[in-house]
């Protein structure tokens, strides 16, 4: 029997239990069950049909049902050397742009949090102003900057820096700038939130035992940000895995990453079936060193408290 | 009669081992301020070698900041500070041979205990084997040897200081400066440690100099205490002669209770003084070796403790009725208050020597109050 005494603790049990529900629900609605679809997909073979695959189980009118699981997609992805080229491509890009980032943006975050109090929010909103202009555009900018008679090519050749026009665009190295330029806000929000936290009288503590400023940035300022680094960088990196925009837009069409090899396998070759095992098998790669990252920020949570 | 008020007669209640003329840290007119208040206004002080000194004050009286320019964490707005005759004001904290223990201890989270105490002493070109040495050395000192490979956050309270207070050591600091280095333990502990700092201070011989608010840690621990008000020094002296001679109102009131009657000098005459005090009927007697002028503003400084309550017939010069207003039991001592003539209330404590007996004194009755001449002081400041 349930007394009007005990209600309020019922409705705060069960409060409780539905307001962690409604973040359940959205991720089963739009994570897990596309994913499922994605991962049905992969299974399937392509076919020129509305929708251009087959279904898993078919019946043959006599009461005979079959299961077709096709794995071929999935040892293509293994033995043909494109898409593992591909993926250590992105894997390339991914980590040579976390890290371009965080020597960007370590500086800066580092900056901002050691900054007067009043000019921190200035500083931060200067860092997300970018994000209010489309994304889209922002890259389209980049073009116009880096070609070969683009705004940076005629500023050095005016400035006589140099006599021929740099071939940057369609290059590797623009692939670089584009990420670095759209991911760096990504990195520098959560290292900033990890640096104004830091505890200053550490440093006074390392001053004192004669440590020089530079030593002290090493010794203590570095390990005690190491959560936001690994933060600011996976957020970093896992978007620019699957990126596809910039080395589309940027990149040269010898640059190889999953994200673009994932937009031909769809809309260029109709092969559904494979683009979704790529698509599920990037998934994979990218939730292991998601794991890896809160088993660090764990322990390093349990050397803070 | 001889002045009671002379140095060598009084012992401090912590032994002082310094050897006064060997001065290891002067503080030379330094005064800082933020912006345009003052937290230390022309400070002036010189500590012996071996000493253990204390900046006694209320929060926000300077003796943190003070602390902090001793360190280098700040540079005096003017004024010097010399460390075995070096001037040392410009120098940067990483190359003075001053350490700091820490009110929050500032253990560095991401390393062991050992690692911890060993940082300072890997700022230094010194074998490491000599080092491991220092770090045992260190450990055994302050019974830590158990927890070296602990993380901060492992650690209680008390072990924490007690890590702090090895890191700060570790280097053989000149100074050693303890920033209310008992503020983050419980009451039980905090005695405890108390006499451990002293113990271990003058083991290693090492000067303190410690800030703190409490005055009775400055009492129980110092050799001298510089008591600070509002930026500036009010008196400089022995825990003991702090306490019974203070040099001006403030230090009378902040240290102990304190009795304080306002009065004007009537005469002066071998060393004794005659104040007319307007709250109090007659005059009083007090014994004061220093000139004073007919006719000056003066307050007399008395402590409840000195006071007697007298039979009938006594010959006490400084005597006074009252009627006993409110008692607080403390436990080993009562504080009454009793209140004369003009309304001015008066208070004494009599230690509570039979657990059972009925209490001497009770509320609303009539007592004779008297003290010595050279049981109160005179103060002009």
């Amino acid at each position: 029997m349930i007394t009007i005494r005990q209600l309020p603790q019922l409705l705060r049990k069960e409060s409780r239990s539905l307001i962690i529900a409604v973040p359940w629900l959205w991720l089963a609605l739009f994570f897990i069950l596309p994913f499922l679809y994605i991962l049905k997909i992969s299974l399937a073979e392509p076919q020129l049909a509305q929708p251009p695959y087959t279904d898993l189980i078919q019946t043959d009118g006599e009461g005979l049902v079959t299961v077709l699981l096709n794995f071929a997609n999935y040892m293509l992805i293994w033995e043909d050397s494109l898409y593992l080229d591909a993926f250590v491509g992105s894997l390339k890009v991914a980590g040579v742009s976390t890290i371009l980032c965080l020597l960007v943006g370590y500086p800066m975050a580092y900056g901002i949090a050691r900054a007067p109090v009043h000019m921190r929010l200035p500083l931060l909103m200067l860092i997300i102003l970018p994000f209010w202009t489309s994304f889209l555009i922002r890259v389209y900018a980049w073009m116009g900057i880096l070609k070969s008679n683009g705004l940076l090519n005629n500023m050095l050749m005016w400035l006589g820096v140099i006599d021929e026009p740099l071939d940057i665009l369609y290059t590797p190295i623009a692939i670089y700038i584009g990420v670095v330029y759209s991911y760096l806000p990504f990195l520098i929000l959560p290292l900033y939130a990890t640096l104004v936290k830091l505890d200053n009288t550490l440093l006074e503590a390392a001053a004192d035992l004669g440590c020089r400023p530079f030593k002290q940035f090493l010794t203590i300022t570095l390990p005690q940000s190491v959560p936001g680094i690994l933060a600011g960088g996976m957020l970093v990196f896992i978007p620019v895995m699957g990126e596809f925009v910039i080395p589309d837009l940027l990149g040269g069409p010898d640059s190889l990453m999953i994200g673009k090899l994932l937009w031909t396998e769809f809309f260029n070759n109709k092969d559904w079936p494979l683009a979704s095992s790529l698509a599920a098998v990037l998934l994979v790669a990218l939730i292991i060193p998601f794991m890896l990252m809160r088993h660090f920020e764990r322990k390093s949570e349990e050397g803070q408290a | 009669m001889t002045d009671t008020r002379s140095a060598d007669e009084l012992a401090s209640s912590a032994p002082d081992t310094s050897n006064n003329r060997d001065i290891i840290l002067q503080i030379d007119k330094v005064t800082k301020h933020f912006d345009s208040a003052y937290a230390c206004d022309d400070i002036s002080l010189s500590i012996h070698r071996g000493e253990f000194f204390s900046l006694l004050g209320a929060s926000g009286c300077g003796k943190t900041t003070l602390l902090r320019i001793l360190a280098g964490f700040e540079t005096p707005t003017s004024g010097r500070v010399l460390i075995d005759g070096v001037d040392v004001t410009n120098v940067p904290p990483y190359q003075r041979p001053v350490n700091m223990m820490f009110q929050s201890f500032a253990l560095f989270p991401h390393m062991s205990v050992i690692d911890n105490i060993a940082f300072g002493l890997k700022q230094e070109a010194i074998s490491k084997a000599e080092r491991n040495d220092r770090v045992r050395e260190m450990m055994s000192l302050v019974q830590i040897e158990k927890l070296a490979g602990r993380k901060p956050h492992q650690l209680s309270g008390g072990q924490r200081q007690r890590v702090a207070l090895a890191r700060a050591l570790a280097k053989h600091p000149k100074l050693l400066l303890l920033d209310e280095p008992l503020g983050a333990l419980d009451k039980k502990l905090r005695e405890q440690t108390q006499f451990e700092l002293i113990n271990l201070q003058q083991r290693l011989g090492i000067t303190f100099i410690m800030v703190t608010h409490d005055q009775e840690e400055a009492m129980t621990m110092s050799s001298r205490i510089a008591l600070m008000h509002e930026g500036r020094v009010e008196q400089v002296d022995t825990p003991r002669r702090i306490y019974e001679f203070p040099a001006t109102r403030y230090a009378a009131g902040f240290i102990g209770l304190v009795n304080l009657f306002q009065g004007v000098v009537v005469s002066h005459e071998n060393d004794q003084v005659l104040i007319e005090c307007e709250e109090l009927p007659g005059q009083l007697l007090v014994h004061h070796s220093q000139p004073l002028a007919v006719g000056m503003d003066v307050s007399v400084a008395l402590r409840p403790e000195k006071i007697r309550v007298l039979p009938g017939n006594d010959n006490q010069p400084n005597r006074v009725n009252a009627v006993i207003k409110d008692i607080a039991y403390l436990g080993d001592v009562s504080i009454y208050h009793a209140e004369v003539a003009s309304g001015k209330r008066i208070k004494f404590t009599l230690p509570n020597v039979q657990a059972l007996a009925e209490q001497p004194l009770t509320w609303e009755q009539e007592v004779t109050l008297g003290w010595q001449g050279d049981s109160c002081g005179v103060l002009t400041l």
